[in-house]
């Protein structure tokens, strides 16, 4: 229509313009003070000299970044060598992270492939049962979960009772555990995504393809898939970013093998190692990763876009 | 018009958006009581100018004038102007009674006052069973209704319908739109209607101004924006036509003579501002022309039949003119006694009632 | 067409993940459901159904410090998420509701801040912030980055809303000489009322469920529940643990009910 083609037709309005600014400053204000300078206080804490049993001395130093980089011997006098300790750390974090983020995918697109094709008056209920578990606290979920893998748990007793085992199973305190851990926390990030992308998808596209002869798994992996994509990227990356700085699932069912970048900065502020500028460096590391995979994700999003 | 109020005077009205004129430089006035129509496909800003008007758009230039005074800088809630949107916004959280109680509400009415008021409105559009009902609950036909009730319950002074029968079914539209009508009569409101159906604008309107990408093409009644069709643009955009072109000869008398491509000659009526060299569309509406088999007068132009369309109430044949284009000349079924339907391949004439043919200006 | 052999839609074995991954969701909750109703001491051996945790957690050796806890959280998530929603209101009507301006995406980009960053960065930041100014941590400290953080959680479904509700309602009303203000509150905040309810659910449980940035930024001897249930595991999990996990368990659940079910009438509507 004629007001389409002049307003832009949709919902974003002006009615409120002359209010705009009063509207927005509480948030501005808020988000500014608690949010942002925070951030950048973190940043200028990193380059600062560390004061023992917690807190700064403000003075420049580049030793948090040292630490976490440069091995320098017991007296900080021999030649600098790549320091493994941090970025093992790190690297298992990823890898623990990424681990999970593949469990999600394979559980939750084939979930989320199913809840999408049901009827549409029960899809709402299959995403309500999905998220239920999401909206218990995480900390109880966590527990919960270490409940149940115990050596003496229920799994292990359930397992033993059917036969299937002779001994419990350890599975607490394993890499296993913590990736399951993962799994369950974020578990909804990934299907709630994919589930809109599919529902979103046109099946007469899948029509076409099998009617071209295309086998149904054909179909799947030529015509669906590439569709979805953006949904399936935006699932991965919403399990791997929290995974990568989760700190319950590690703390609670890694125990001191598994310890991820959550418990190493969380050891700093509150722990004995008592380093505030070294643990808002590592944060600060944590965040860039974070920020760029984040930015790639979103370059990618704005050219599928433009694809479409 | 002089001797009658004049209800909305539009003056030299310009709206831009950026670089994009959406409408430009419009002139129009519109007389208390009458029902005045916008017409124009989707685009041609006639939206814009009903918004203009109604007080959701600004004015770029130019002013807009309600029974005298200028309303181009107040704001919506002060404009004694009401409108009826297209897709009704009735506010679904409050029924049917509150919705169209609203308006006296906010003009200061006590509740009871407001109410009492609502249910005479409701009355009138036989809408009261329903007062206690959720717009949700209703039909199309019967929130339209509502939406009229509540446009209406202020009294405002002149009433706009931004298309608002166009979700509605035909059968439905063509009922709304004689409702509308005596409404309109009894209530002695001015109506601005918008739309881009034309045969709703010529059953409903006192006047219509044909608008198309941002410009006031024709205004006149029903019957002149059919009869004489001042350009290309309406002849083509209100009903159906054939096309011709033609260069203008002479012209004596009020009747200009002109020839075709080929050289055969046609008279028709002179139209100010086309004058004898000019080259120029002449139109000639299907259901003034007729087929025969003889050359009626010097004024029959040679054909050949290529089809028959039946279509209900009339047959249109297409004949393709030995000196132009394919042309239509449609035949009422009422008419079969007297006008035979030849076979597609027959070599015909089509003849033309007198004053049929409109010389167009552009 | 469920009786077609040759289904394009359906495949071989979604079904059954599915269920695997409903089953992995529930089975840890449902345990620990059960096992908070063990009359035994010990987690391990199940000795019959008993309220006696329950009993435990409001009377017990360790009530007054699961009470106090259980009221710190609640208070907090109240008092965040209700300060969260507003603001949040206010600037979904600022960022949807009037007109396009040029800090328009920095002001999406600091709204959404708190979900781009991660939470533990988030908490280390927090206290640096509350270190840097000597701002005593204490419950004040909690509330505090509760709102902050909970602003997103409200802002999502209420600017969703808002999107969703056209124009030509307010439109109308300002046609029907409304002023803005009563455009906003009689006609927006109605129809917005959904999208508030659930904004404000989803921050209050956000706010009761946080752990890591709580335990950074409160003072010492303040405890949320959350915090306070992480000392006690610490220690080992107990029976009365699974009856409080229980109980927050329902409360959650309730909540996301309530919030469901509005939805669900809202689109009916």
């Amino acid at each position: 229509m004629a007001s389409g083609a002049a307003s832009g037709g949709s919902a974003n309005t002006d009615t409120y313009e002359e209010a705009r600014s009063w509207l927005l400053l509480p948030a501005w204000v808020t988000l500014v003070a608690l949010s942002l300078i925070p951030v950048l206080l973190m940043l200028v804490y990193s380059f600062l000299t560390k004061e023992f049993r917690g807190g700064v001395i403000w003075e420049f130093s580049l030793a948090a970044y040292d630490q976490f980089f440069f091995d320098r011997g017991l007296f900080g006098d021999d030649p600098a060598t790549l320091e493994w300790t941090y970025i093992t750390i790190f690297w298992r974090s990823i890898w623990q992270a990424g681990a999970a983020t593949l469990l999600s995918l394979l559980i939750g697109f084939p979930t989320a492939y199913f809840i999408a094709t049901r009827p549409e008056t029960s899809r709402p209920i299959w995403v309500f049962l999905v998220t239920i578990p999401y909206w218990v606290n995480l900390l109880i979920r966590t527990v919960s979960m270490k409940f149940l893998l115990r050596d003496q748990g229920p799994l292990n007793d359930l397992l033993i009772g059917l036969g299937l085992i002779d001994s419990p199973l350890h599975m607490v305190n394993t890499n296993f555990a913590v990736q399951l851990g993962l799994f369950y926390s974020y578990l909804p990030f990934m299907v709630l995504p994919i589930y809109a992308a599919v529902e979103r998808y046109n099946f007469a596209l899948s029509e076409a393809a099998a009617d071209l002869y295309a086998s149904k798994w054909t179909t799947l992996r030529r015509v669906l898939l590439p569709s979805v994509k953006p949904g399936v990227i935006a699932g991965c990356i919403l399990v791997f970013v929290p995974s990568l700085g989760a700190f319950l699932a590690p703390d609670l069912l890694g125990g001191a093998k598994n310890f991820m970048i959550g418990s190493l900065i969380e050891e700093q502020f509150k722990g004995n190692a008592g380093n505030w500028p070294f643990g808002a460096a590592a944060s600060m590391i944590l965040l860039t990763m974070v920020l760029i995979i984040l930015m790639i994700f979103a370059r990618q999003q704005a050219r599928a876009e433009r694809e479409v | 018009m002089e001797n009658r109020d004049i209800a909305i005077d539009v003056k030299n009205a310009v709206k831009r958006y950026g670089t994009f004129t959406a409408l430009k430089q419009i002139s129009l006035s519109i007389a208390d009581n009458e029902f005045f129509t916008l017409l124009g496909p989707s685009g041609c800003g006639k939206t814009t100018l009903l918004r203009m008007i109604a007080g959701f758009e600004d004015v770029t230039e130019g002013t807009i004038h309600l029974y005298g005074e200028e309303i181009a800088n107040l704001p919506p809630n002060k404009r004694p102007v009401n409108t009826v949107f297209q897709n009704y916004a009735l506010f679904p959280h409050m029924d049917v009674l509150e919705n169209v109680a609203f308006g006296l509400e906010m003009r200061g009415w006590s509740k009871r006052d407001a109410k009492a008021k609502a249910g005479q409105m409701l009355e009138l559009v036989q809408l009261t069973q329903f007062a206690k009902r959720k717009p949700a609950q209703l039909s199309g036909g019967q929130q339209q209704r509502v939406a009229l009730a509540r446009a209406l319950a202020p009294e405002p002074k002149v009433l706009l319908l931004d298309e608002p029968l166009s979700a509605l079914d035909l059968k439905l539209r063509k009922a709304m739109q004689l409702e509308l009508k005596h409404l309109q009569r009894e209530t002695g409101i001015t109506f601005i209607f918008v739309t881009h159906d034309q045969e709703e604008a010529l059953t409903m309107s006192d006047r219509i101004a044909v608008m198309s990408a941002g410009e006031l093409q024709q205004l006149g009644t029903a019957r002149e924006i059919y009869e004489t069709p001042r350009n290309t643009f309406v002849a083509d955009f209100i009903g159906e036509t054939n096309l011709l072109e033609v260069s203008v000869d002479k012209i004596a008398e009020g009747r200009a003579t002109c020839h075709l491509g080929g050289g055969h000659e046609l008279t028709c009526n002179a139209v100010e501002g086309i004058n004898v060299g000019a080259k120029v569309r002449m139109s000639l509406r299907p259901e003034r022309l007729f087929i025969s088999d003889a050359a009626t007068e010097s004024e029959s132009l040679k054909g050949r039949v290529v089809e028959n369309i039946f279509a209900g109430t009339d047959i249109t044949t297409i004949v393709d003119l030995a000196e132009g284009p394919n042309f239509s000349v449609r035949t009422s079924n009422s008419d079969r006694g007297n006008r035979r339907i030849f076979e597609p391949g027959n070599d015909v004439f089509v003849n033309m009632e007198h004053g049929a043919a409109r010389l167009l200006i552009d | 067409m469920p009786s077609n052999s040759f289904d394009i839609k359906s495949y071989r074995g979604f079904q059954a993940i599915t269920i695997l991954c409903l089953i992995i969701l529930y089975a840890p909750l449902i345990v620990v459901m059960i096992y908070s109703f063990n009359a035994s001491k010990s987690i391990t051996v199940w000795e019959g159904l008993s309220l006696r945790w329950y009993a435990d957690v409001f009377t017990g050796p360790e009530s007054g410090k699961f009470k106090l806890a259980a009221w710190n959280s609640f208070l907090i998530a109240t008092i965040a998420a209700t300060v969260a929603t507003t603001i949040a209101t206010l600037a979904a009507t600022g960022m949807i509701r009037a007109g396009k301006f040029r800090l328009r995406n920095l002001s999406y980009g600091l709204i959404s801040l708190p979900l781009m960053v991660p939470e533990i960065v988030t908490a280390v930041a927090t206290l640096i912030f509350f270190n840097a100014i000597a701002f005593e941590r204490g419950l004040m400290t909690i509330l505090l980055a509760h709102i902050a953080f909970c602003i997103p959680f409200a802002y999502l479904p209420i600017s969703a809303r808002m999107q969703g509700i056209e124009d030509s309602y307010e439109q109308a009303a300002l046609d029907l000489y409304a002023t803005k203000r009563q455009a906003f509150t009689k006609i927006l905040m109605p129809l917005m009322m959904p999208g508030i309810i659930s904004g404000f659910l989803l921050a209050f449980i956000v706010s009761l469920d946080d752990f890591i940035i709580t335990n950074f930024v409160k003072g010492a001897g303040v405890e949320t529940l959350p915090t306070a249930i992480f000392g006690a595991v610490k220690q080992g999990i107990k029976p009365n643990i699974m009856a409080i996990s229980t109980m927050l368990l329902g409360v959650s659940v309730v909540m996301v009910t309530i919030s469901y079910f509005i939805s669900k009438k809202d689109q009916k509507s």
